[in-house]
Formats: C-alpha cells, sequence, structure tokens
C-alpha cells in the first residue's frame, strides 16, 4: 500500500468483462431454472387432464387448463377410507398453528424477557438447558409423549398437539427474545425499578412496544415449522384429527382407485401455500429467524 | 406477600417452562434412555435387561442399512449443500442488479414442508411418466432414469430433493458472511491487483470459518432429523434400501410394536446429535458469557 506504482491495478478490457458478465446471469439463470422447475412443474401438473399426464411430458404447459384437480384436492381426494380432501385438514392445521404459535410466542417473550433482563443465580442454566433442548432428536421423546398424552386423555386430539408444539416451540422463541432483549441496555430496566415499576409494567410498556420486529420472527419461524411439521403430527393424531401434512401423504400414498398425479400435485400446493405466502411477504423475518438459532451474536 | 411475589416474579414466570424442559426434554430423555435398556415389546416394561436391545440393533441388517444410509446422505448432503451454497453466494455477491429476485427464488424451497418437497420430486423422478418419459419423448428412446426404484439408487434422490431443499438457506448464511467482510481490506487488496478468485480464497472465505461451522452444524442436524422427506419420497424403499434411522425407529414404535427397538435406535440417534452439537453449544454459549 506504500508503493501504489509498484502493483497497478489489473484492467479488464471491456470484452472480456462483459463476455464474464454474461457468463454470470447466465449461470445465474440455470441455477434459478433448477429451483423453480418443481414448482413449475407442480403447477403446470395440476392444471393437466389425467390423459394429458399419460401421454404429455413434465415440462410442457397444459394443452387445456382446466381446475378439476383442484376441486378434487380440496373436497373430494381420498386420504385412505375418507374421501372429504384436503379441506378439512387444511383447517385442522390452522386449528393447530395458529393458538401454538400465539401461546409459544408469549411464553417465549416472557422466557426472554427474564433471562435477558433479570438475571438470577440459575437463570443461564436454565436457558442452555433449554437451548440444547432445540437440538434434540425428537424421536427420543416420542414414545414417552405417547403416554403422557394418554394419561392427561388428549391423545389425538387437537389440544394435545397444541400442547406438543407449544413445548418443543419453546427453546426457539426463548432463544429469539432473549438475544433480541440482551441489546437492550439494563439501565432502562433499572431506572424503571428505581421509578417503582414492576415486572410486568417493565415489560408492558418498555420492551413490548419494541419488539414488534422479534415478534414477527417469531411468529413466522413458529407458524413455518408447525405448518410443516410431519413427525408430531403422524405420531399423534387419529383420523379427523390429522394435520394437513399427514393428509397430503395420505392421499398420495393412497393406494386405491387410479393415480391421479394432478390431483397430487394440486393438494401439494394447497399444503405449501400458506408457508409460501408468509415467505413472500415476509421472506426478510423469515431469514431472520433461520439464521437467528444458526449464527454467532 | 405481594412483596415476596414482587421480588420472585422472574422465577415464578420462569418456573412453567423449567418444569416443562425439566420433564418432556430431560426426563423423557431419560425414560427412553431406561426403556432402551428393558425387554419392552409392545408394551413398555420397566425391568432393567442389560444391553439386549442395542445388540438387537447391530445384529439388524434393516438398521445397519439405516446406519450406511445416513453416512452416505449426511456426507453428500452437507458437502454438496455447502460447495453449491457458497457458489451461489459468490455469484451473488458481484453487484446483480436482480439480487433480492435470485435470492427469493433460492430461498423459498426453505419455506416447504418436507412432505411437499419429497411429494414434488417423486413426481417429477416417476420412473414412467417423469423425467425418463420426458427425454424419451424428446427422441432419446433409450434414456432411462429410474433411481427413485432402484434399491441401490434411491437414495441419492433423497440427496438430491434435500439439496434443492436447503442450499438456498446455505447460500443466505454466506451470503451474510461474504458481506460481513471489511470492505477496506477487499478494497486494499483489489488496489494491489490480486485477482478477484485469489481474493475470495485468501480473504474472504478464510474469514468466514464460523459461518462454515455454523452452516455444517445446521446442515448436519437438519440430516440426521430427516425424516418427512425419505416418508413422502421413497417410504423407506424400494424394501428398506432408503431407511433412516429415524425412520427405523417410527417403523418399531408404532408399526412394528417393538417399543426396545424404537428407544434404543432413538437414543443412537441422540447420541449422533451429542457428539456434533454439545461442542458446538459448549463453545457458543462459553463465548457469549465472555
Amino acid at each position: 500500500m506504500t508503493d501504489m506504482s509498484y502493483a497497478p491495478t489489473r484492467t479488464q478490457s471491456p470484452t472480456t468483462k462483459l463476455v464474464l458478465r454474461f457468463i454470470l446471469y447466465i449461470l445465474l439463470g440455470v441455477f434459478a431454472l433448477f429451483y423453480l422447475m418443481p414448482l413449475f412443474v407442480m403447477i403446470t401438473t395440476s392444471l393437466k387432464s389425467l390423459d394429458e399426464i399419460r401421454t404429455g411430458d413434465l415440462v410442457s404447459l397444459p394443452r387445456e387448463v382446466t381446475f378439476d384437480a383442484w376441486r378434487t384436492a380440496w373436497s373430494g381426494a381420498c386420504t385412505g377410507i375418507q374421501c372429504e380432501g384436503m379441506r378439512p385438514y387444511f383447517l385442522n392445521s390452522l386449528l393447530i398453528a395458529i393458538p401454538a404459535v400465539l401461546i409459544s410466542t408469549i411464553i417465549g417473550a416472557l422466557n426472554g424477557y427474564v433471562v435477558a433482563q433479570w438475571k438470577f443465580k440459575g437463570a443461564n442454566i436454565f436457558f442452555a438447558l433449554l437451548l440444547f433442548g432445540c437440538f434434540i432428536p425428537f424421536q427420543v421423546v416420542l414414545l414417552p409423549m405417547a403416554i403422557v398424552l394418554g394419561k392427561l386423555g388428549i391423545s389425538g386430539t387437537i389440544p394435545g398437539l397444541i400442547f406438543v408444539h407449544v413445548i418443543y416451540g419453546l427453546g426457539f422463541t426463548t432463544l429469539f427474545f432473549r438475544n433480541y432483549y440482551v441489546s437492550i441496555p439494563s439501565e432502562l430496566t433499572k431506572a424503571a425499578k428505581v421509578d417503582g415499576a414492576g415486572f410486568f409494567r417493565i415489560f408492558w410498556s418498555i420492551f413490548l412496544p419494541l419488539s414488534l420486529p422479534i415478534i414477527v420472527v417469531s411468529v413466522i419461524w413458529q407458524f413455518t415449522q408447525i405448518w410443516n411439521d410431519f413427525l408430531f403430527g403422524v405420531s399423534f393424531s387419529q383420523a379427523g384429527t390429522q394435520p394437513v401434512t399427514v393428509a397430503l401423504n395420505n392421499i398420495v400414498n393412497s393406494t386405491t382407485g387410479v393415480k391421479e398425479y394432478n390431483v397430487d400435485m394440486a393438494a401439494a400446493i394447497i399444503a405449501a401455500l400458506p408457508t409460501l405466502l408468509v415467505y413472500v411477504v415476509a421472506g426478510k423475518y423469515f431469514i431472520r429467524g433461520l439464521t437467528a438459532g444458526s449464527v454467532k451474536g | 406477600m405481594t412483596r415476596w411475589l414482587q421480588d420472585n416474579m422472574p422465577k415464578i414466570v420462569l418456573a412453567p417452562s423449567f418444569i416443562a424442559v425439566m420433564v418432556f426434554v430431560y426426563g423423557f430423555i431419560a425414560w427412553t434412555a431406561w426403556v432402551s435398556l428393558t425387554r419392552s415389546r409392545l408394551m413398555p416394561r420397566y425391568e432393567f435387561d442389560s444391553f439386549i436391545q442395542y445388540e438387537r440393533l447391530a445384529d439388524s441388517p434393516r438398521f445397519e442399512t439405516a446406519m450406511v444410509n445416513l453416512a452416505i446422505f449426511g456426507t453428500l448432503f452437507i458437502v454438496i449443500a455447502m460447495v453449491l451454497g457458497l457458489l451461489l453466494a459468490i455469484l451473488l455477491d458481484q453487484k446483480i442488479r436482480t439480487e433480492g429476485a435470485i435470492r427469493t427464488i433460492y430461498l423459498y424451497p426453505m419455506a416447504l414442508s418436507m412432505i411437499v418437497t419429497g411429494t414434488a420430486w417423486k413426481w417429477i423422478l416417476n420412473p414412467e411418466l417423469g423425467i425418463e418419459a420426458t427425454v424419451k419423448g424428446w427422441g432419446f428412446a433409450n434414456f432411462e432414469f429410474n433411481w427413485l426404484v432402484d434399491p441401490d439408487m434411491a437414495i441419492y434422490t433423497v440427496v438430491l430433493a434435500a439439496v434443492w431443499q436447503s442450499s438456498g438457506f446455505v447460500m443466505a448464511l454466506f451470503l451474510a458472511g461474504l458481506r460481513s467482510v471489511d470492505e477496506e481490506i477487499i478494497k486494499a487488496a483489489q488496489v494491489d491487483g490480486i485477482p478477484t478468485w485469489r481474493v475470495y480464497s485468501a480473504i474472504i472465505i478464510p474469514s468466514m470459518a464460523p459461518i462454515f461451522l455454523s452452516a455444517f452444524i445446521v446442515l448436519a442436524h437438519l440430516a440426521i432429523k430427516a425424516f418427512d422427506l425419505v416418508i413422502a419420497l421413497t417410504g423407506g424403499g424400494p424394501g428398506y434400501a432408503t431407511d433412516l434411522p429415524a425412520t427405523y425407529m417410527y417403523a418399531m414404535a408404532f408399526s412394528r410394536g417393538d417399543i426396545g427397538q424404537a428407544a434404543s435406535s432413538a437414543m443412537v440417534m441422540m447420541l449422533v446429535v451429542f457428539t456434533i452439537v454439545v461442542p458446538y453449544l459448549y463453545s457458543e454459549l462459553r463465548t457469549k458469557d465472555d
């Protein structure tokens, strides 16, 4: 750096630069096609008739667009012996996800607030224990949970699934709020305490108003996790209370009758729509949630 | 009384979660560990009976297949997703005008359920009507692509679908890492005439070591937990050619009625996660306390 002339800046000719840019964009385009192809195939297949699927090919556009498959997928496809389509299960997933997301976010916010701002002996150990719980393979709790749900009389019910999702979501929601609140100066809490404000008062008037971004991150993370869950759904539900992912898998693997690939694809898109929508609308927060648990800081 | 309540409110608020974690995480792990040391079959039994279940696991060809599959799938999935993610991040780091849109496209599979991903790829890889038929239709009459039903190749379809789903996420991690490298150093290197690829290989990438570790942990964790993808894509088949420990555990627990085997295979999974995650978490928490 002391002698600028000794290593002059390499200049590429404008043509080389243009060619390199061109190759770069081609590469980016090819990868974009790789990621988009399955979605494209799903959508086009769902709009084709079965005859066209049998004769046509995967990447061609439908010759004749038909929404029959969508109608069947929504309200007529068979998940084993029942043939009510995805609708009831879509509703189940909403009934499971909405309360579970809200409860786990509220508890996570309070936990995070305590761990970050009201440190007491053992609070850090609690946090470490909780954090570790995020990483266990859930197979290790599946059997005892089945027994406990039975003892509580909520096995195979929607409240049972809400309960399970709240319990195993707490680690992440607490982590989100703890990491967010830790960056708020503790002098704020101390000053408020001096002024006579109590635990909940400080949370309510100081912390909660600052929390909107992290609430969004937590809600989106939990919603995506719970909506996309399959393991708990398939283990702890019974006919009638299954979430949408289990219903989709049953429709696709149901062996009765003709294999209707267009219905399978329509059902898959229906199952994917809510989380895709969330991703498109609030992608920034989705990525923040994904990276929150994995990046130091 | 109110005074006591005031003083102890933080502990009172934390107590339910603490109890829940102790019971539903650690208590349950202890339960599973104990049952894995019994002769439980259809019903859990609690009389200790040495390591019989682990001996059965060791003797089971199906579990051996599951562990070998986990090794193949885990290695390929982690390596390919990391390499692809890094490549995409570097390509996207070249001041691309449409970066936002491209990033959205690369990352959207991460928002999908593994069941949706599995369903989509199962159809694309369908030996009769999927890619094979499409390429045949283009005039290549002898083209064959039946990995999905080939016991030796089916595990690679799981790798393909998993990479498709997760590589965008790795890209996002690496892109954030590339952006956090000090711009001044990069500029100085460019002024000195160091070619771009050297700037990446000698300056930027080495400074991202913590992000490589993070990506590795997340991917390893995803690989060990992979369950839904296999169920949706291959159902563990053909036969049990694509079984993973997770699907083995599920089959033992819920269709074979062999609780002892389910518990012991779950403990093996737990052990694999432990050996990878514990050192990481330990170092994370320690540096945070400093």
